[in-house]
This record gives structure tokens, C-alpha cells and sequence, in this order.
């Protein structure tokens, strides 16, 4: 599996951390309430196949959206958690 | 037939014509009063103790392809009761008793083999942590016994015991820990449970979870509708998909773990050997392999393979633990399927839906668990209330944040454990 970082192209799956599904980044107020928090937090799709999840790429300290298949590991694309949330 | 010394015997002389499948292949009844969604270890001896413990035989296991295909029969076969936190600690401790009466129950040769468990510290911290396990597994009733270097010495003297990165300081030694042959715990539960009326159904996946008024009446499958006044699910890496067909969100991630065997050599290693630091643990196999493997790849999976980044990472630490073994080859690795909670401590629970149970979360650590965990769940099945060993698998606990088990105390969160 390789990965391209929207700033240092394609590279290498070990120069990243996963960081779990992306919904990651869409963190509830913090009044949403006990449903949301446990939703966010705990409760996964876990799908088997199209997914997106977040990545850390640590050379450049990027967060990173990648989309993947979790079935055949085939990377379809990414882009920077910094353009999709300012 | 009963298995004998004099049935090998009689059957040898009679040119083995003898042997007979060991259990039917029957067509789906139209209904059963328990249906168990998952042919893997759990689910046959889920059925195994209805039938047994409770006399419920009127049970349908519905696997999607062939018993034992799933992870009971890809995993590295350490069976062992080292838990230091409530909840675990029981449920290990009764599911470790019910292995040590396995082979007499099931009239079948599981292989298990109590040959001991080594787990490796390597600084002070590490030693008054081991010592801390071992004195809660003493309290628990198991075996634990603290040795000092010279004392791992003596049972593994072939160790790099002075590794720049990790000497080796000691290790909690758990005599009744060791390994079980895992195709045979698949086989002999269900033939176990055949022989009590239970009906394995093969090539059989279900593709939908029939609801009315919030209580199960059934399934949907690739071999037709089944009803049933009861199911059970027991999928392991499967279970966020078979729960959705309930409309149910898990807290769990699917992950991939690998495993790997090398060439059969003569008998080198006699335990088992963790090497927690260096992410890595090893055993021989009866048929001289070396069986080994190490953490998750990390991040989300279906495939039953991994990457190389990980192969690599595991043959290192072999190699920095020990050198010995650096010669030979490397015959096979595949992958399985990890049912990950943020707690890395399993679920055994009914569900919101009235007559739907599920089992799941089991982790890197389900094979030790197959008893214990068929035993725990056919209780809850067939009683309504949870078995005295796992009253704590709760499926709210993360919810609510009350009785989470988090044994490495890396945090209650996805992707730590
Ligand atoms: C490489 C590796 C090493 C491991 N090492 C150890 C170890 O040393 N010690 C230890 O204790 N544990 C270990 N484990 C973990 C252990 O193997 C699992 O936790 C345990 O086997 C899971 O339970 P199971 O046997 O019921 O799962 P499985 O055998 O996977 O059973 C689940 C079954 O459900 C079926 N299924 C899925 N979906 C459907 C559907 N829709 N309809 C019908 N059937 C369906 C699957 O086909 C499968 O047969 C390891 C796992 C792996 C992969
Ligand atoms: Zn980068």
C-alpha cells in the first residue's frame, strides 16, 4: 500500500499513521450529547470495501483523508485534511 | 463411533474402511428455535454447549463457507489464562478449565498442549507490572510464576539476553498456558455438536436479519428464509456487517492481523515466547514449524493478507530476540480478519432487538476464548441472563464509560490496541 501526501506525492505506507475512519475530523459539539459522542467515538460502519480514513504523515506533519478499499487495499485518492476543513 | 486407542487399532487391521464422516450435511429446516449466524470456534461451541449444558438441540450454525475457514483455523493457537483485569480475569480462568477437559468432553485429540508461556520484560517497569499480572492471575486461582534472567535463562537459554535495545530482565512464567492444534477444536466441537442433533449448515451466509415489532423472527439466506425464535451472532470479523442487516452500529473495527510458519525443524523452542516489547511471540508447532507473529498491520481490513511493512517489522524482532533461528525459511503467511473494540476486551451480550445476541470483539486473543466463550454465550442464549464468567462483556460499557477493560492501559479508543 502506498499513499500520496497531497504535499510530498506518493509514498512509502510506513512514513504514515492511521488514525482511524474519517468521520475523525467531524467532532460534535461538545452539548451534542451522549448519542452523538458515543457515535462518534465508539460506533463504526466499518465497511467492507469503500472506506476513508485519516492519515498522519509523518515527515511533513500532513493529516491526510485517503480514500481506500479495505477489501483489495487499493488507494483511490487523498486529499489534505486542510483543504476539506479550515 | 467413539474415538479409541482400539478403534485406531481395529481399523488398522481392517484396512481403515471403517472411518466415517464425522458430521451430517443436512438441508436447512424451514425453522429452529436457535439459529447461530458463524461456523468459527465461537459459534460451534455455542452450539456444542446448548446442546450439552442445556438440551437445547433443536440449533441450526449457518456458516457461509466451510467450518473452520475463518480465523479458527488461521490463528497461532496460544490458549492461555494471563489476564490481570475483573471481567477478563474470570472469564480466561473458567475458559482455561474448560480446555483442560476439552480433548475428555469432545472425545477428540485437540492437540492441547500446556507447555508453558513465557512473556519477556526487559527494564524494572516492566518486571513490577509482570509481577503485578502474575500476582493477580495467583488471585484469580491460575499459575504465574516471576523469573529472574538466569531463570528465563535455564528454559530459554538460546535468547539474546543482552540486546543493546532490549535485554532481557526476566519473565512471567504461566506453566498451564501453551497451544492447541486449531482445525482440531473446529472439527471436534462440531462434531460434538452434530452428534447431539445440532445441524452444521455449510455454504450458507446470511444475507439478512428478519425483525418484527423490535424481536427476531428469523433469517434471510444464500439457501433461503430460516425462521427462529432465537439468533445468535458470532462472526468475528464479520460482525459489523452482519449486525447492520439489525440495523445495529458496533463499536468495532475490522483489522488485519498476519501470521507466519516457517520450514518443519527438528524441536528447538518448547514454550511459548512473548516478546511484547519487540512485538513479536513464538511457538513450535507438533509438526516442527515455527509459528509466529507479531501486532496488527494497523489500519482498516478485509483482506486476508497484509502488507510487507509489517512481515518485515516481525521477522526484525525475531531476529533481535533470537539470532538462532535466522536461517530458516520462511514457508507461508496469511492473514486474518480482527474484530477490534476500543478496549480491546470482548462483547458477549444480547443486543436492543428481543431474541438477538451477539458475541463479538474477540480481537488478536479469541482462539484461548472458543470454550469460555461458546459456554458464555450459550447461557445467555438459552437463559436470558449472562453466564457468571462474563457478566462484564457488556455492549454499553462504552457508551456509559462504566467497566471498560483495558488491559494494555493504552486508552479506550479505536485503533490502540
Ligand atoms: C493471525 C492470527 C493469529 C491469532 N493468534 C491467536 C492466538 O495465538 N491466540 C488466541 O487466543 N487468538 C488468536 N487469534 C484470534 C482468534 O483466531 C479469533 O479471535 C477467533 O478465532 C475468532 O472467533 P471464531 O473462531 O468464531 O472466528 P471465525 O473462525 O472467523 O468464525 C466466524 C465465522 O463466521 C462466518 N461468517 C461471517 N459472515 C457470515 C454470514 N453473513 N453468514 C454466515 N456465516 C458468516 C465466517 O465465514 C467464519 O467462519 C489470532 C487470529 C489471527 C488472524
Ligand atoms: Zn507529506
Amino acid at each position: 500500500m502506498r499513499i500520496t501526501c497531497p504535499y510530498c506525492g506518493e509514498r512509502d505506507i510506513r512514513e504514515f499513521t492511521y488514525r482511524g475512519h474519517a468521520l475523525a475530523i467531524a467532532r460534535p459539539a461538545p452539548d451534542a450529547g451522549e448519542a452523538a459522542w458515543d457515535d462518534y467515538l465508539h460506533l463504526r460502519d466499518n465497511p467492507a470495501g469503500a472506506t476513508q480514513d485519516l492519515w498522519h504523515h509523518g515527515p511533513c506533519g500532513a493529516w491526510v483523508i485517503v480514500d481506500r478499499d479495505t477489501v483489495t487495499h487499493e488507494v483511490a485518492g487523498s486529499k489534505a485534511v486542510a483543504e476539506v476543513k479550515r | 463411533m467413539r474415538y479409541s486407542g482400539f478403534q485406531i487399532f481395529k481399523q488398522g487391521l481392517t484396512g481403515n474402511s471403517g472411518w466415517k464422516p464425522v458430521w451430517r450435511d443436512p438441508t436447512p429446516k424451514p425453522e429452529y428455535d436457535i439459529i447461530i449466524i458463524g461456523g468459527g470456534g465461537h459459534g460451534l461451541a455455542t452450539a456444542h454447549y446448548l446442546a450439552k449444558e442445556h438440551g437445547l438441540t433443536n440449533v441450526a450454525v449457518l456458516e457461509k463457507g466451510y467450518l473452520g475457514g475463518g480465523n479458527v483455523g488461521r490463528n497461532t493457537t496460544i490458549v492461555r489464562a494471563n489476564y490481570a483485569l475483573p471481567g477478563n480475569s474470570e472469564f480466561y480462568s473458567h475458559s482455561l478449565k474448560l480446555w483442560e477437559g476439552l480433548e475428555g468432553d469432545l472425545n477428540y485429540n485437540v492437540m492441547h498442549s500446556q507447555r508453558g508461556v513465557i512473556n519477556l520484560f526487559h527494564s524494572d517497569g516492566q518486571r513490577d507490572y509482570a509481577a503485578r499480572r502474575g500476582n493477580a492471575m495467583i488471585n484469580q486461582g491460575d499459575d504465574a510464576i516471576l523469573l529472574d534472567r538466569e531463570g528465563v535463562r535455564k528454559h530459554l537459554p538460546y535468547l539474546d539476553f543482552d540486546n543493546a535495545r532490549f535485554p532481557i530482565y526476566g519473565g512471567l512464567f504461566h506453566p498451564r498456558g501453551g497451544s492447541a492444534r486449531h482445525d482440531a477444536v473446529a472439527w471436534g466441537l462440531a462434531r460434538a455438536a452434530d452428534s447431539r442433533g445440532v445441524d452444521l449448515i455449510q455454504n450458507c451466509e446470511v444475507t439478512g436479519i428478519d425483525i418484527e415489532g423490535g424481536r427476531v423472527t428469523g433469517v434471510q439466506t444464500t439457501r433461503g428464509a430460516i425462521r427462529a425464535k432465537k439468533v445468535g451472532i458470532v462472526v468475528a470479523g464479520r460482525s459489523g456487517q452482519v449486525a447492520a442487516m439489525a440495523g445495529m452500529r458496533l463499536p468495532i473495527e475490522s483489522h488485519i492481523l498476519q501470521a507466519f510458519v516457517t520450514e518443519g525443524l527438528k524441536p528447538v523452542i518448547d514454550h511459548v515466547v512473548t516478546f511484547g516489547m519487540g512485538h513479536f511471540y513464538i511457538s513450535q508447532s507438533d509438526k516442527g514449524g515455527l509459528v509466529f507473529g507479531g501486532d496488527l498491520d494497523f489500519y482498516a481490513s478485509y483482506a486476508a493478507r497484509g502488507n510487507l511493512p509489517m512481515a518485515e517489522h516481525v521477522m526484525e524482532a525475531a531476529m533481535a530476540l533470537m539470532p538462532m533461528i535466522g536461517k530458516a525459511q520462511l514457508l507461508r503467511s496469511w492473514g486474518g480478519i480482527m474484530d477490534m473494540t476500543p478496549d480491546g476486551s470482548p462483547i458477549i451480550d444480547r443486543t436492543p432487538i428481543e431474541g438477538l445476541y451477539i458475541d463479538c470483539g474477540w480481537c488478536y486473543g479469541g482462539f484461548k476464548a472458543v470454550p469460555g466463550s461458546g459456554f458464555a454465550f450459550a447461557h445467555l442464549i438459552a437463559q436470558d441472563r449472562p453466564h457468571e464468567s462474563a457478566t462484564k462483556y457488556r455492549l454499553d460499557r462504552f457508551r456509559t464509560g462504566v467497566g471498560l477493560m483495558d488491559e494494555e492501559g493504552t486508552g479506550s479508543q479505536h485503533n490502540l490496541h
